[in-house]
C-alpha cells in the first residue's frame, strides 16, 4: 500500500485533473450551442437556393443543364474533402470519420485524392499514406462563411477541371447530444432529382411550371447559384462537423469527469484507512510504551 | 394584395415579412416588382433593395446575389445583405480607409488578395452611400 503522502499527492492531482475536464465539459456544450445556431442561420439560405434550382431544373427542354449537373460516364477519379477536428480529446468523434471514409473510399476502382479540414484527419491519413491534395487547419472555432468559401471553390475547380470525375464529402451528422453518424454524401455533380425528397415541405410551395424570363440569361444564374449552392452545403456540413465536435468532446469529458470522481472517491477511502490505521498504530504504540513504563516503576 | 418577401445570405435570414413594392439592382438594371410580376430570376448587382409596405420603406444593401420573382413571392439570395438601419457608420468608414491603404500598395492585380480587397472596398462604399441616403431621407 502506498504511503499516505504518496496518496494525498494522488488526489490532489486527479482532482485537478477533474477540474480541467469539467472545464472543458462546460466550454464544449456552450460551443454547441453556438454552431447549432449557426448552422440553423444559413438553412434559410441553402432550402431557397435549393428551390429556386429545382425550378430552374424543372423548365423544359434543358438535358444538359450545366456541367456541374453532369454525371461523366467514366470515373477515372474522385476527390473526398474529408471534416474533422483540429484536436482531440473528443472521444471516438476523429477516428469515426476517418475510418468510415477508408472503409467506403480503400477498395475504390479508381484514385482516391483527399482534402482535409482539421489537423486529426489529415495526420490519420497521411500516417496511412493517402493523397492529400490540400488541407484547410485551424479554422476560427466559429467560422463564417467566407472563412469556408475557399473550400467550396476549390472542389468546383477540382471538378470542372476533369481532375476529379466525383466529389463527395465526408462529415459528421449532427444528431442529438450524445448521437453523431458519419456522412458521406456526392457533393459534385449535384443530383438534383436524387435530393427531390430532402428538402419537403419548403420547396414544393411553388408547382408552377410557368416559364420564367431570365436577366441575363439562364446559364448565368444557374452559375450562379450553382457555385453558391456548393459553398453554402459545404459551410453547413463543416458546421455540422464542428457541433457534432463539440458534443462529443462534452460527452467524453463528463465521463472523464464521472471518471475522476469515481477514483477519487476510491483514492479518498484508503487514504483515511490509512491515516486511521497511522492513529491505531499510534495509540498502540502509546499505550504499550505506557504499559511498559507503569510495569517498570511497579517492579522497581 | 401585398408580395411575400425574402432575403436571405449564406449565414442568416436578413428579412421576412410582406411589400407592397420590392425594388432591386438588378442585372439589368433597377427594377420595381409589383404584385403579381410575371416569373422572372435575374442577377443582381451591388446597390440598394427598396421595401416598401403600408407606406413604411425598408432599406437593405446588397452585394450580388440572385432574386427569384414569382406572383405572390420575391425571393432574394443574398452574398450578403444588410438593413441600412443597422450598419454601423463608423465601422464602415474604418473599413474603406484600411482597405484603400491596402489597395494603394502593390498588390499584383490577378491575385485573390486584391480582388478581396477591391469587393470589400466596393462594399463599403456601398454602405457609406447607402446610410448618407438613407439619413438624409429621414431627416425630410
Amino acid at each position: 500500500m502506498p504511503s499516505a503522502r504518496e496518496m494525498r499527492l494522488r488526489i490532489r492531482s486527479v482532482k485537478n485533473i477533474s477540474q480541467v475536464t469539467k472545464a472543458l465539459e462546460t466550454v464544449s456544450a456552450s460551443k454547441v450551442r453556438r454552431v447549432i445556431q449557426a448552422v440553423m442561420a444559413s438553412r434559410p439560405y441553402a432550402e431557397k437556393s435549393w428551390k429556386v434550382l429545382l425550378h430552374l431544373a424543372r423548365q423544359p427542354g434543358h438535358e444538359s443543364l450545366h456541367p456541374l449537373l453532369n454525371e461523366r460516364e467514366e470515373i477515372k477519379s474522385v476527390l473526398v474533402i474529408l471534416v474533422s477536428g483540429d484536436r482531440g480529446l473528443a472521444g471516438a468523434y476523429n477516428m469515426n470519420i476517418v475510418r468510415a471514409t477508408l472503409q467506403q473510399f480503400n477498395d475504390f476502382p479508381c484514385p482516391v485524392e483527399y482534402i482535409t479540414v482539421g489537423r486529426k484527419g489529415r495526420d490519420m491519413l497521411l500516417r496511412r499514406r493517402k493523397k492529400v491534395i490540400a488541407e484547410f487547419s485551424s479554422l476560427p472555432a466559429m467560422p463564417s462563411f467566407m472563412d469556408v468559401s475557399p473550400i467550396g471553390r476549390m472542389a468546383i475547380e477540382e471538378f470542372t477541371s476533369g481532375r476529379a470525375d466525383q466529389v463527395y464529402l465526408a462529415y459528421t451528422n449532427f444528431k442529438s447530444m450524445v448521437v453523431q453518424e458519419p456522412v458521406i454524401r456526392k457533393l459534385l455533380p449535384l443530383e438534383i432529382s436524387h435530393n427531390e425528397g430532402k428538402l419537403t415541405a419548403h420547396n414544393v410551395t411553388h408547382t408552377t411550371h410557368s416559364v420564367f424570363t431570365y436577366e441575363p440569361d439562364q446559364n448565368e444564374i444557374l452559375n450562379q447559384i450553382i457555385l453558391r449552392f456548393t459553398g453554402v452545403q459545404v459551410y453547413q456540413d463543416i458546421l455540422e462537423s464542428l457541433a457534432s465536435e463539440h458534443a462529443a468532446r462534452m460527452v467524453a469529458m463528463r465521463h472523464a469527469t464521472d471518471n475522476a470522481m469515481d477514483l477519487l472517491s476510491g483514492l479518498q477511502l484508503d487514504y483515511n484507512k490509512a491515516r486511521q490505521q497511522a492513529i491505531t498504530n499510534d495509540m498502540l504504540d502509546i499505550a504499550g510504551g505506557a504499559e511498559a513504563l507503569a510495569k517498570a516503576t511497579r517492579q522497581g | 394584395m401585398p408580395i411575400r418577401c425574402e432575403i436571405v445570405s449564406q449565414d442568416r435570414q436578413v428579412f421576412k415579412g410582406e411589400a407592397d413594392i420590392i425594388v432591386l439592382p438588378g442585372s439589368a438594371g433597377v427594377m420595381g416588382i409589383l404584385p403579381n410580376h410575371s416569373p422572372l430570376l435575374t442577377t443582381l448587382q451591388y446597390g440598394l433593395i427598396t421595401i416598401r409596405s403600408k407606406g413604411e420603406e425598408q432599406i437593405f444593401t446588397v452585394a450580388g446575389g440572385v432574386a427569384e420573382v414569382q406572383p405572390d413571392q420575391v425571393t432574394i439570395l443574398a452574398d450578403a445583405a444588410e438593413n441600412v438601419a443597422e450598419i454601423d457608420v463608423e465601422r464602415a468608414e474604418s473599413a474603406r480607409r484600411r482597405a484603400e491603404e491596402l489597395l494603394s500598395k502593390d498588390i499584383p492585380r490577378d491575385s485573390d488578395a486584391f480582388l478581396n480587397l477591391q469587393s470589400a472596398l466596393r462594399r463599403s462604399n456601398l454602405r457609406i452611400d447607402a446610410v448618407r441616403r438613407y439619413r438624409q431621407r429621414k431627416g425630410h
